[in-house]
């Protein structure tokens, strides 16, 4: 089985429209989406849920007012400042800034502090006209992103070597950080998906040096390239100097938004150009991706 | 006033609207680029960077001589990054959230202090404005940290601006939090209209008042016009869709420049969000 993760660095330059294409282009697919924060991958597929599963993650500290004498061990302990002390005289814990360590727990006198679990989300398996798919819900302002998105890979992968599939095609969270690092394993090929703009390539550039950090092939389409065709030609630049592959651009389209609003992907709508670069752009990619290892 | 400028989905324009509120403000105002991950504030303000500073965190380091394998610092680590098994130990400096535990069970004291860089932060002027921003090491997995940084060394003005990371998680909490208002940006697509109800549900949960500008204004559907009139929730500003906007936007010039009025309406906004 082969996996496709699409990234960009900078969110907005078009990863869910792109993946949401392929989608409708690969045959034999997990579809997969990594972007757990802020999915959106569903509003192009429209999955039926078959199977929801809760996500609990960490826990958080909690300090049973009763027993606790307020001596402050916890709050000096805590690294994260997340523990004060109230005005009643019994310590406080700010459940935002709790990283669950069970530093405080662990080291209160009067064994006053106990560990919640973290009900942090949901991951869901489920089915679209295009294949099965695995996708998740982190709850608003919870943390774990990056342990949710290990796990949708993990169930991902374990589905789709259950189902035979020949691909996992995976749309991945804007960024560099936790969740990112988190998709990055086991892929084979990153697509990142850039935009002709100072940021674009800014962001092009960190999220690159991300793939040969971690040893993964990657290669880059330009998304809305006409909009700059300068930058444009300037990222292609760097990328050959880079040995990263071009391997196509898409011009920007208004039938793009309208595929949004629709809440299809783009690729539906035969007649326009957006589409063909995306299908030309698939072809180029999946080649790769049967060349890897 | 603090000020932060967040939006669940990315690629909205958070930046953008950040950069025109301190370009338009008449007062001194503190600039924090908080999306240490992917940081691009500086490519429109162009700071002239004063100072920097590397950031670490401290992270175990075994010393095999003294360990006697009794597994304490494996027990208490919450996060993975301490295994034991028979007379084997191993530490795993990346998996560290640096909470101290282990140094402090380990009765041997054979866990030695090392560090682990998470990144930088640099500071500078842009004309009158105080620039604050970080970027993440590439192979680091933890912003929040980071964050925490650079919003602490960011000097005190008449109004702080904190560009937020996209998304709903840690890193944009932890840049939100101490906000006294947020802007969420959006754009009037599924995707805008999905992701900007996510981020509204992380404000109501930190009890943050917040408002919503729609960027890109024009393009694709009226929905989130509608969702902002039907949950009473103050819509400050459209921007329109503009190819020169866009290619302003594209070449690394401030917005403000490209269009006629907009500077004044960015002005009228700080003044009605300060009352």
């Amino acid at each position: 089985m082969k996996e496709l993760l699409v990234l960009s660095g900078k969110g907005g330059t078009g990863k869910t429209s792109i993946t949401g294409s392929f989608a409708t282009l690969c045959k034999n697919v997990m579809l997969v989406d990594c972007d757990v924060d802020a999915s959106d991958l569903h509003l192009l597929l429209s999955p039926e849920i078959k199977e929801r599963h809760d996500f609990v993650s960490g826990v958080t500290a909690e300090i049973v007012a009763d027993e606790c004498t307020g001596c402050g061990t916890c709050v000096e302990l805590c690294q994260y400042d997340a523990i004060s002390l109230a005005q009643e005289g019994h310590a406080m814990v700010d459940p935002l800034g709790c990283e669950g360590c069970a530093v405080c727990a662990h080291f209160c006198p009067e064994d006053a502090i106990g560990l919640e679990p973290n009900h942090c989300g949901f991951w869901y398996f489920s089915q679209t006209q295009y294949g099965p798919m695995v996708h998740a819900e982190l709850m608003p302002g919870e943390e774990n992103s990056g342990k949710l998105v290990s796990l949708v890979k993990q169930k991902a992968r374990e589905r789709a070597e259950k189902l035979g599939c020949d691909f996992m095609l995976v749309d991945g969270p804007p960024g560099i950080g936790c969740p990112v690092i988190a998709s990055v394993s086991g892929a084979n090929l990153i697509l990142v998906v850039t935009e002709p703009t100072q940021s674009g390539l800014h962001d092009l550039k960190r999220v690159l040096g991300l793939a040969a950090h971690f040893k993964v092939s990657a290669c880059v389409c330009i998304n809305k390239w006409e909009l700059n065709e300068e930058m444009s030609e300037e990222i292609e630049k760097f990328c050959s100097t880079q040995s990263v592959p071009v391997v196509g651009r898409v011009p920007f389209d208004e039938t793009v938004v309208e595929s949004l609003v629709q809440g299809v992907p783009v690729i539906k709508y035969k007649d326009c150009n957006a589409s063909k670069s995306i299908a030309n752009i698939w072809s180029a990619v999946s080649k790769m991706l049967n060349q890897e290892e | 006033m603090k000020i932060a400028i967040a939006s669940g989905k990315g690629g909205t324009g958070k930046t953008t609207i950040s950069v025109s509120l301190a370009l338009a403000s008449s007062k001194p105002v503190t600039f924090v680029d908080c999306d240490v991950e992917e940081p691009n504030a500086h490519i429109f303000l162009k700071p002239e960077i004063s100072g920097s500073e590397r950031f670490y965190l401290t992270v175990p380091e075994v010393d095999e001589e003294k360990c006697n394998y009794c597994g304490k610092c494996r027990d208490i680590c919450q996060f993975n990054a301490i295994t034991v098994f028979g007379h084997t130990i191993m530490a795993f400096p990346d998996m560290c959230h640096s909470c101290g535990g282990c140094f402090l069970v380990c009765e041997e004291k054979a866990l030695k202090e090392a560090k682990r860089e998470i990144g930088k932060v640099e500071w500078g002027m842009s004309g009158p404005i105080k620039v604050f921003q970080a970027a993440l090491r590439v192979g680091e997995a933890m912003a929040s940290p980071l964050i925490k940084v650079v919003k602490k060394k960011a000097a005190d003005s008449d109004l702080v601006i904190f560009d937020a990371p996209p998304g709903t998680s840690c890193p944009v909490i932890n840049t939100v939090r101490d906000a006294d208002y947020v802007l969420l940006v959006t754009e009037p697509t599924p995707f805008g209209l999905h992701d900007l109800k996510l981020a509204a549900a992380v404000m109501k949960e930190l009890k943050l008042p917040y408002g919503v500008i729609l960027n890109k204004a024009g393009i694709g559907f009226d929905k989130v016009n509608e969702w902002c009139e039907d949950n009473n929730i103050p819509l400050h500003m459209e921007i329109p869709f503009d190819r020169n906007l866009a290619s302003a936007y594209s070449r690394g010039i401030p917005i403000l420049e490209a269009m006629d009025g907009l500077k004044e309406q960015f002005s009228d906004l700080l003044k009605e969000l300060e009352k």
